[in-house]
């Protein structure tokens, strides 16, 4: 927890009203998201009970499993999510767009738009994984067959799982997480963890809060309560008003949800969050693609080269997704100020056609003076960045105390983000006079590090994973 | 009449288990939950009383479940547990020390340190053990098998939660793993009674859950040497709570048949530690969290730790904006408080 968003959920408290922890937003939202409420039934293994789902505020779709030990009612129940799903899917595989690779030198085709997946809390998330764990080895022929549409659900559902752990990518988004990136009540994590409580401190404050806490759960889990004296009469009885009171249920969470999205749409969306989105386009073109030509259901565990490849795309995004945040972000930038690893601070003294000629070739290296009162924590030789020229460093030369107790000077050499020529663009040196933010974070590139191919996984990763048997293995799966 | 029974009035004593063990070792600071257990007050009829109920049910298709799957296990002489084992041997004997009630405890708790004491490969079920808790005596009922093989003696859970590839819900695991290690600490506590050595008891636990998304068990060995670690010293930390009750007024009473008013003034006479972690584990919560309204420490330790542990709201905002001077501890905090409160103003003006 930083201090800033501590002292936010202070600031909610005193004034009964959800405070602001970003100025932009930093998710991209779908005009056409599908929207995905699970409830899990309690005490078996992640078997779904119901789920209210659609794309249409106005007509949510409800499926139940009326006898949740029937196996075939549970499979109808995957197959009807299935065929939902897929359809709005490929509802994104009609028009495809063609962005330059290698410099302009390629071309690369991808889908202009990519779905979006919303479910209510990170344990929608988890059901999502473990329905799609449960579902995608099953065949459509042999012992036990399933309908096409269930193992091919499986597939989707693990990789938007596997998407929602990326930073940064808005494939399958939860909207307990999305509100607390954005503000911050006057209670703890533990109680925010409940839509319905955050979203009414957000959209009213503490007092409404206080109103809807025991109101119904937003699922997975069911409440024990409603499981032994609604639920479990109704299921014994085989009563045929069972979808009816389970979408009772689910209704108001569902209103919630397309409440979020309209006040998560109200906010000005990031400038680097389009970007990201492009990222998600990129990733659901190349999954769709996969499976067109008959991609296997991803193992159950990935073997150690495809772990450690994972674990380094899952570092690198998370860096830059912590960057990108702060770079538009004044107030998430803020943090980092008080951290230590940011300051503000006014030019006080520009140098913009200084060049150094010490070298081969002479070079354009401007000089700027900056004048902060925030304490300065970087050692001479540090490369540092401003949000508002990303492409330009700032190499420190020199910190010294200025005139006022608390002050000081910063000299810094620019090199970047300037032009090619031997006089810098105009406005890409910072003037006299300007206010400027200049950080240790850097947007730069960072190259990972290679891995071996998987075939030739070195005894100490417990050697070439073994194939064949993921595909073929039925038994334990009931 | 004992001074714990003045306290609980005359309503029959709720007992101790692993679960309540690790929620109150969970915040070993809580005076409140430390004399209300202790007394073996109803605290979810309390709750109720003074206003603020909370729902702790469990919900049925979850304990039907749970008890199919222990009854599945333990059919025809314990086959499907002895095979998960891998305890094939066929001398391998079963007793079931069974449920009694409350006045042969002591009866039952001989029969299972007599049986422990002379048990070399035997799966020993519904054994009672005893734990020192803040310097009372707790009985122990583990539905618990405790399965002694070559001379050693391991503590063997069956739940029911799902392990999906070898990968089980994090809470869920830790939950069992800190009730394990009370049941390791509690037979290790009565081994040493008996003059045998403690460590006989293996610190690694057999959990047996159902292996994915069927019913077919699997047997995965935990090491709870940390829980143990963890849960020696907080009870070592739990102030003896004989200590705490003999500071009570003289004549205070949690009997539920008082008028609310009267049960909330006596509850006020016990000092709490509310903690946001409690909602799930204490069925007092509400009413501490109401109480606690305004204090940073209700938004939980990581908030409370980012404002400097400055204690009240209020303070933290007064200290942030100036119109407060702060106190010699307080200075680090308060140059913290005021520079977070300029950042954060600037940046949303």
């Amino acid at each position: 927890m930083s201090t800033l968003t501590a002292l936010a959920r202070a600031q909610a408290v005193a004034t009964g009203r959800a405070q602001a922890v970003a100025t932009v937003r930093h998710l991209h939202v779908h005009d056409h998201p599908m929207v995905l409420i699970p409830l899990a039934m309690a005490g078996e293994a992640n078997a779904p009970l119901a789920a209210l789902a659609g794309t249409d505020p106005a007509r949510p779709e409800l499926l139940v499993v009326t006898q949740p030990r029937d196996r075939d009612e549970r499979f109808r129940f995957a197959d009807r999510l299935g065929e939902l799903l897929v359809s709005y899917l490929d509802s994104f595989t009609d028009v495809t767009e063609d962005v330059p690779v290698d410099r302009g030198k390629d071309v690369r085709t991808r889908y202009v738009d990519a779905p979006q997946l919303w479910v209510p809390n990170p344990g929608g998330v988890d059901f999502l994984r473990l329905f799609g764990r449960s579902t995608r080895f099953r065949t459509v022929d042999g012992e036990h067959p399933v309908p096409a549409a269930v193992p091919l659900l499986g597939r989707w559902l693990t990789f938007f799982a596997n998407s929602a752990e990326v930073p940064g990518s808005s494939l399958l988004l939860n909207a307990v997480q999305a509100l607390g990136l954005h503000w911050a009540t006057g209670q703890s994590g533990a109680e925010d963890a409940q839509l319905g409580v955050l979203l009414a401190w957000i959209e009213e404050g503490a007092v409404a809060a206080r109103a809807v806490e025991n109101g119904p759960v937003a699922g997975p889990a069911t409440d024990p309560d409603f499981d032994n004296r609604v639920l479990a009469p109704l299921i014994e009885r085989q009563a045929p008003e069972l979808p009816e009171v389970l979408r009772d249920l689910m209704l108001p969470t569902w209103e919630r949800m397309w409440r979020t999205l309209n006040l998560l749409r109200r906010l000005p969306a990031g400038e680097r969050v389009a970007q990201r989105w492009d990222g998600d386009k990129d990733a659901f073109t190349a999954f769709h693609q996969y499976l067109a030509e008959g991609g296997a259901p991803q193992p159950r565990r990935d073997g150690a080269v495809a772990a450690a490849a994972r674990l380094q795309r899952l570092e690198s995004a998370a860096s830059r997704y912590a960057v990108q945040r702060a770079f538009d972000d004044p107030l998430v930038l803020a943090e980092y100020r008080l951290a230590g690893a940011a300051f503000a601070g006014t030019v006080t003294l520009a140098a913009p056609d200084r060049v150094d000629d010490t070298g081969r070739r002479p070079v354009l290296r401007p000089r700027i003076m900056v004048r902060t009162a925030e304490p300065v924590r970087v050692e001479p030789g540090t490369s540092l960045t401003s949000p508002a020229r990303p492409s330009q460093r700032a190499r420190v030369i020199s910190v010294t105390p200025a005139g006022s107790p608390g002050e000081s000077d910063v000299l810094l050499e620019l090199s970047g983000g300037m032009g090619r020529k031997l006089v810098a663009e105009p406005g890409s040196v910072p003037a006299a006079g300007e206010r400027l933010v200049l950080t240790t974070l850097s947007e730069e590139f960072r190259r990972s590090g290679s891995l071996p191919d998987p075939a030739e996984t070195p005894w100490t990763h417990g050697g070439p994973p073994v194939v064949a048997e993921d595909s073929a293995g039925q038994a334990d799966q009931q | 009449m004992t001074r714990l029974d003045e306290l609980r009035g005359p309503g029959k004593a709720k007992r101790h288990n692993a679960r309540t063990i690790a929620a109150l070792t969970g915040n070993p600071g809580c005076n409140r939950r430390a004399v209300l257990d202790a007394a073996g007050v109803d605290k979810l009829k309390l709750a109720d009383a003074v206003g603020f109920p909370g729902s702790f049910g469990q919900s049925r298709f979850a304990l039907s479940r749970g008890n199919a799957f222990e009854a599945m296990l333990k059919a025809d002489d314990c086959a499907l547990l002895r095979s998960v084992l891998g305890a094939g041997d066929a001398a391998l004997g079963y007793q079931d020390l069974g449920a009694d009630s409350d006045d042969t405890l002591d009866d039952r708790h001989s029969r299972t340190a007599r049986l422990l004491a002379s048990a070399e490969a035997a799966l020993i079920d519904h054994p009672l053990l005893t734990l020192e808790v803040a310097g009372q005596t707790v009985y122990l009922e583990p539905d618990l098998v405790a399965y002694a093989h070559e001379g050693r003696l391991q503590v063997v859970e069956i739940k029911s939660f799902a392990v999906v590839d070898g990968q089980a819900e994090s809470a869920k695991v830790s939950a069992a793993a800190t009730q394990a290690a009370t049941y390791v600490l509690a037979l290790r506590q009565l081994l040493e009674r008996l003059g045998m050595d403690p460590l006989l008891v293996d610190h690694e636990v057999v959990l047996v859950c159902p292996r994915n998304f069927a019913m077919t068990p699997v047997a995965v060995r935990l090491d709870v040497r940390k829980q143990l670690a963890t849960l020696r010293r907080q009870l070592s930390r739990l102030a003896s709570v004989g200590e705490i009750i003999d500071a009570l007024p003289a004549g205070l009473t949690f009997d539920l048949n008082q008028p609310s008013t009267e049960l909330t003034a006596a509850l006020e006479q016990v000092t709490p530690r509310y903690a946001p972690e409690c909602i799930s584990t204490c069925e007092l919560s509400m009413f501490c969290r109401n109480e606690a309204a305004g204090t940073t420490g209700a938004l939980g330790r990581p908030v409370r730790e980012a404002l400097g542990g400055i204690e009240t709201v209020g303070e933290v905002l007064a200290l942030a904006s100036g119109s407060q001077p702060p106190t010699a501890e307080q200075e680090e905090a308060a140059a913290m408080l005021r520079h977070a409160l300029r950042l954060r103003s600037e940046a949303l003006s």
